[in-house]
């Protein structure tokens, strides 16, 4: 059906028509339909814009664009009406004819669905000029909110597939290598290797066939954005493999992992590869250039540790996956035992970019060590939630407070955890450390694949720590002793300092046991498992102290430690929490204050997430407030 | 279980390769939706695989059942972001709705409960899965609601 696009003029001229095709001035709905926001129900609310535009015969002339997601979760499903640039947020579907008949129709601006400024009350009526969009420096990103993920057409017309050309035409691979190196782009799944070292060693290897490989496998919990990225635009993707492929050589089979908790990732870049087919841009004689390469797509297991590349490699050969020892790089023998180099999906998308725009471009954002930007996924306790793009070198503060917009409900901030189950977390008074692959190391922590999880005065440190090691001992393979006892063991430990059981000796052998942990297991997994005990240790130890000594919780978590109570100045004895406790633990007359029955309840906190009252509390250790005691009921059943 | 008729389709769209038994698998499970043993001794002898290796595959990778699982999954998130904005209130909630607990299947075969590491929708944590449609910002109450709008509409055999 579509052309093989034959050579370098073939394209352009392609693009010059879909741009035509696509002119900017068409009355256009881009709406993000990533999986942030069909958890909001954005399907309803397109298929609602549809009949709404049908109904007023509008269907022709409006388009609607479904794109990936640009990255503000926390204010979708997210409506940009362009070519105004309009940014409505927090769409319903009970907004749909309004937007249709008051601002397309009659060019109105509809206030009540604009980002209102929290900083300053000021409402912001383009999508450019929010806050959390214009502190940011979205190369990779951009691009999601401006594209249907689903049509190549979309993404040539934006200049698509042009770094694929200048490298199969204008420059030899070796030069594309130079290109890569010189830029300085370290890659972006956790580790930091310098992606054009590990490209000239698989290049350099003995071998008629070699492999690349996209890790698609982003197993961190709290890091979304090589979802983000694959699911948005996967034929950036796609565009840095084959690039990547034509840079090594002998390449013209390529992988991709990907996660199968990720089925939108899985469905778009399926059509991707057809798509990329179907113009010639995948397989044989590619663009006419005789260069030949083609993807296929792999889903994952579940497995966590198929994220660490030489396990990700044993599951693509049909293999449970264990890491294997590194004194065989895969770079000279991985997956089949042939050269092999394994990217993740982030340090794919930029290597379009290095190549468009030149590495000298690339170079000169970042810091010294660590160049380009960096997307993270801003979770947890903070008022922005989404993904941010920023230069490597930013600090911790600017991308919490400035761009997230700091702590919801007026709390104090604790921490923020970086880098997964292999980071650390990272406290206030180190807020102004700045961000790239050395200093968050110095810090005891990782950038990893880029997750940021923020913590406030409601978070335990030490729960958290138990969080992390019960999700490592899940996870890990049970290759290395040292790993799948070790974490076995100090989990132990951390369940009975929760439970309010712990020993005055536990910290110590907390850190005994991960020192033998980190020192001696095989892989990443283990090796960086003790990072979040010891990096909470180091910076909380008074939480672990106040579990261990006083059987105090701080922050209200641990459920053996905390009890609930219902203060009577705020409880307007409305009796939501009556109709939800399993327990019918709570007793009260309506409009009475309420009070909770202590032997019965199992501290499920379902009273505690109904309550529009901010009556329910949580306290550990401390003295019954006067008056508020509740025995035995005094009150008549 | 799987037909036999069925399973050789599945066998053929792989080629039939050994190194493809984790995207075999997923499809019987799909089919399915957990791997019986019985399928999977068949494709034991068809692609020479070891039934010990097979254990190792089927138990290793999370995404397998060697029980059945219920008609209906529901899948509670309980990755970092999730679990600091009380997924474990959640998972509680789900469990006493559904009187199952996590990783459970009921005596009818009709709710399995399973958690997950993470679903990459963080910004909208908790999360909850209803048979692959997504809930988000779960309180222990409206993931209540959630499931017994998914019970009333299983009831009436429209399924959701």
């Amino acid at each position: 059906m579509n052309h093989r696009i034959s050579g370098p003029d073939d394209l352009a001229r392609l693009r010059e028509e879909l741009q035509r095709e696509r002119h900017p001035e068409q009355p256009t709905l881009a709406i993000c339909a990533g999986t942030g926001c069909q958890a909001y129900g954005v399907n309803r609310v397109i298929e609602a814009f549809q009949t709404e535009l049908a109904a007023h015969g509008l269907g022709e002339r409006v388009k609607v664009l479904p794109t990936g997601c640009p990255g503000f979760c926390e204010r979708g499903p997210l409506v940009v009406v362009k070519p105004q640039g309009i940014f409505y947020q927090r769409v319903k579907l009970a907004d749909v004819p309004d937007i249709v008949e008051k601002t397309l129709l009659q060019g109105e601006v509809i206030d009540r669905l604009l980002y209102e400024d929290p900083q300053t009350g000021q409402k912001v009526v383009h999508e450019a000029e929010v806050p959390f969009y214009a502190l940011q420096q979205r190369e990779i990103l951009w691009i999601n909110g401006l594209l249907d993920p689903t049509q190549i057409e979309d993404y040539i017309a934006l200049g698509g597939y042009s770094a694929l050309i200048k490298a199969l035409f204008e420059m030899s691979p070796d030069e594309v290598l130079a290109a890569v190196k010189n830029s300085g782009l370290r890659g972006r799944g956790g580790a930091g290797f310098p992606t054009g070292r590990k490209w000239e060693s698989c290049r350099r290897a003995e071998g008629e066939v070699k492999y690349v490989i996209c890790n698609a496998d982003e197993g961190d919990p709290g890091a979304f954005m090589d979802r983000a990225v694959l699911e948005g635009n996967p034929h950036s993707v796609l565009e840095g493999m084959l690039i990547g492929a034509y840079a090594i050589g002998n390449c013209r089979e390529g992988y991709l992992y990907v996660r199968n908790e990720y089925p939108m990732a899985v469905e778009n870049a399926g059509l991707a590869l057809e798509a990329a087919r179907a113009y010639g841009l995948l397989g044989e004689n590619i663009a006419g250039s005789g260069f030949r390469f083609d993807v296929q797509i792999r889903r994952g297991g579940g497995a966590f540790v198929c994220g660490e590349s030489s396990a990700l490699m044993q599951s693509l050969q049909g293999n449970v996956g264990e890491p294997q020892a590194k004194y065989v790089r895969s770079v000279e023998r991985g997956l089949w035992e042939r050269p092999t180099t394994l990217n993740n999906v982030e340090t794919w998308a930029n290597v379009p970019l290095i190549v468009a725009k030149g590495w000298e471009w690339y170079a000169g954002i970042g810091t010294e060590g660590s160049k380009g930007t960096k997307i993270f996924s801003l979770v947890g306790k903070i008022n922005n939630t989404g993904l941010v793009e920023v230069p490597m070198g930013v600090t911790l503060r600017h991308i919490i407070f400035d761009i997230g917009g700091g702590i919801p409900g007026g709390k104090q901030f604790k921490a923020v955890q970086t880098g997964g189950p292999s980071g650390g977390c990272v406290p206030e008074d180190m807020l102004d450390l700045a961000v790239d692959f050395d200093e968050l190391d110095k810090a005891g922590s990782m950038m990893g694949s880029g997750g940021m999880i923020v913590m406030d005065e409601d978070t335990c440190m030490v729960d958290i720590a138990r969080y992390f090691l019960d999700f490592l001992k899940e996870e890990s393979c049970g290759k290395c002793v040292p790993c799948r006892e070790g974490i076995a063991r100090s989990l132990e430990i951390l369940n009975r300092i929760c439970q309010g059981k712990g020993r005055a000796e536990d910290i110590d052998l907390l850190e005994e046991l991960s020192e033998t942990i980190g020192g001696f297991s095989l892989c990443a997994l283990g090796r960086t498992a003790p990072n979040p005990v010891l990096s909470t240790i180091k910076y909380f130890r008074h939480e672990y102290e106040a579990h261990i000594f006083e059987h105090r919780c701080p922050a209200g978590v641990c459920k053996a430690l905390i009890e609930y109570w219902i203060d009577p100045e705020l409880c307007t004895g409305c009796g939501a929490c009556t109709r939800v406790c399993p327990q019918e633990a709570i007793f009260g007359q309506k409009k009475e204050p309420h009070a909770v029955t202590r032997s019965d309840c199992i501290k499920c906190g379902a009273c505690y997430d109904v309550c529009r009252f901010e009556a329910i509390k949580i306290r550990s250790g401390e003295v019954e407030p006067a008056g508020v005691a509740s025995p035995a009921p005094a009150v008549e059943a | 279980m799987l037909e036999t008729a069925t399973l050789e389709q599945i066998l053929e769209r792989h080629g039939r390769d050994p190194a493809n038994i984790i995207a075999i698998l997923q499809d019987i499970q799909a089919e399915v939706n957990w791997l019986p043993e019985e399928n999977l001794r068949y494709v034991c002898d068809v692609l020479q695989i070891p039934p010990s290796k097979m254990m190792a595959l089927a138990t290793f990778y999370r995404a397998f059942s060697l029980e059945p699982r219920g008609k209906h999954i529901v899948q509670v998130c309980l990755g970092t972001a999730c679990h600091v904005r009380g997924a474990v209130r959640i998972l509680g909630a789900v469990e006493r709705e559904l009187g199952i607990e996590a990783g459970e299947t009921d005596e009818n075969l009709e709710w399995t409960i399973e958690t997950v590491g993470c679903l990459g929708a963080c910004a909208l944590g908790p999360i909850v899965v209803v048979d692959g449609e997504y809930h988000g910002q779960m309180t222990s109450a409206k993931a209540s609601r959630v499931l017994q709008r998914a019970k009333k509409a299983g009831d009436n055999g429209t399924g959701e």
